[in-house]
């Protein structure tokens, strides 16, 4: 059931991500993005994972709000000239390589359905009794691997600073007037003019 | 096995964007899909079998979910992944805005001069 479901979900996200590539116009590029994000979505909330389809979902509209406001307002014309035949061809042929080896190793893999749970299971066994929350993902992501998650918040917190100082409206204020003022250190002339040259 | 091969299709087709388009918008979206095929292949490995999601309510015993629980570890995972996902997306998108200022073009060819 849960099987065939995914099934026509991922024939979906697959559809829906052809369109995205192949499409002129950069709007409707960005909007069948946002499909396969809620088709993934749904995905996650079907595989027993609510808590992922909820960070997914909220994502998902951040995604769409940061890339609707960079293409909106300014350039929505499509770039169709230029054909670079050897990226696509040396690509598509990469591609291929990779899909026959993938289908390879993913005989090698544990069938779906029967995953491997030699560590879980003690998460999942002793999860309520040693951190005394009943949600055992967020015993993971908040007890047993707390340092995964300040990682993650480092993650975040420096890519915030990132894209703030690359959109800063204002450069920096010029050293030589601005920072002497400020300090109330005297500039070289006001010296020159109270204790003479100094060099001499 | 088949709803691993289409993952990785899906995968397949995000990096394809990424090479081969010219639009610095696309690539990003390319990068965006990979990303989600990424997560949900994870997530996908670790599925049981008439599965319930790893949340103890009130009327269950431990023994219980852990008998029918799905495996926790790769969802806490991939919580961190998807949050990382949109701190990338948000600095590669600023860049670009940048770039758009710069050039007036979203063109990958037309910005060729590195500095200057």
């Amino acid at each position: 059931m849960v099987e065939t479901f995914l099934f026509v979900l991922l024939i979906f996200m697959i559809v829906g991500s052809i369109i995205a590539i192949e499409t002129k116009n950069l709007l409707s590029s960005v909007i069948s993005c946002g499909i396969v994000g809620a088709a993934v979505s749904i995905a996650f909330l079907m595989l027993g994972a609510p808590d992922i389809a909820i960070t997914q979902v909220v994502v998902e509209i951040l995604i769409l709000v940061i890339l609707i406001r960079a293409t909106i307002t300014i350039d929505n014309t499509a770039i169709e000239a230029h054909w670079d035949t050897f990226a696509v061809v040396s690509s598509l042929i990469f591609f291929g390589l990779f899909l026959v080896f993938a289908f390879l190793a993913v005989q090698e893999l544990p069938p779906f359905g029967q995953p491997l749970m030699r560590v879980s299971k003690e998460y999942l066994q002793t999860g309520l009794q040693k951190t005394g929350a009943a949600n055992v993902v967020a015993a993971i992501i908040l007890d047993f691997r707390g340092y995964d998650t300040l990682g993650e918040a480092t993650v975040i917190f420096v890519s915030i600073l990132g894209s703030f100082v690359i959109l800063r409206r204002r450069g920096r204020k010029r050293r030589t007037e601005a920072d002497t003022e400020k300090v109330g250190i005297l500039s070289e002339a006001e010296i020159r003019e109270d204790y003479g040259d100094l060099r001499e | 096995m088949i709803l691993y091969f289409l993952t990785l299709v899906l995968f397949v087709m995000g990096v394809y964007c990424l090479i081969a388009k010219k639009n610095i918008i696309k690539k990003i979206i390319g990068l965006t899909i990979t990303d989600y095929a990424i997560n949900l292949f994870i997530i996908i490995i670790g599925y049981r079998a008439k599965g319930i999601a790893p949340i103890m309510f009130k009327n269950m015993t431990i023994q219980e979910l852990a008998e029918y629980g799905v495996d926790p570890l790769p969802q806490a995972l991939v919580l961190t992944s998807i949050v990382i996902g949109l701190g990338v997306l948000s600095l590669m998108t600023s860049i670009c805005l940048r770039l758009y200022e710069k050039y007036k073009t979203f063109d990958m060819s037309e910005i060729n001069r590195l500095k200057g």
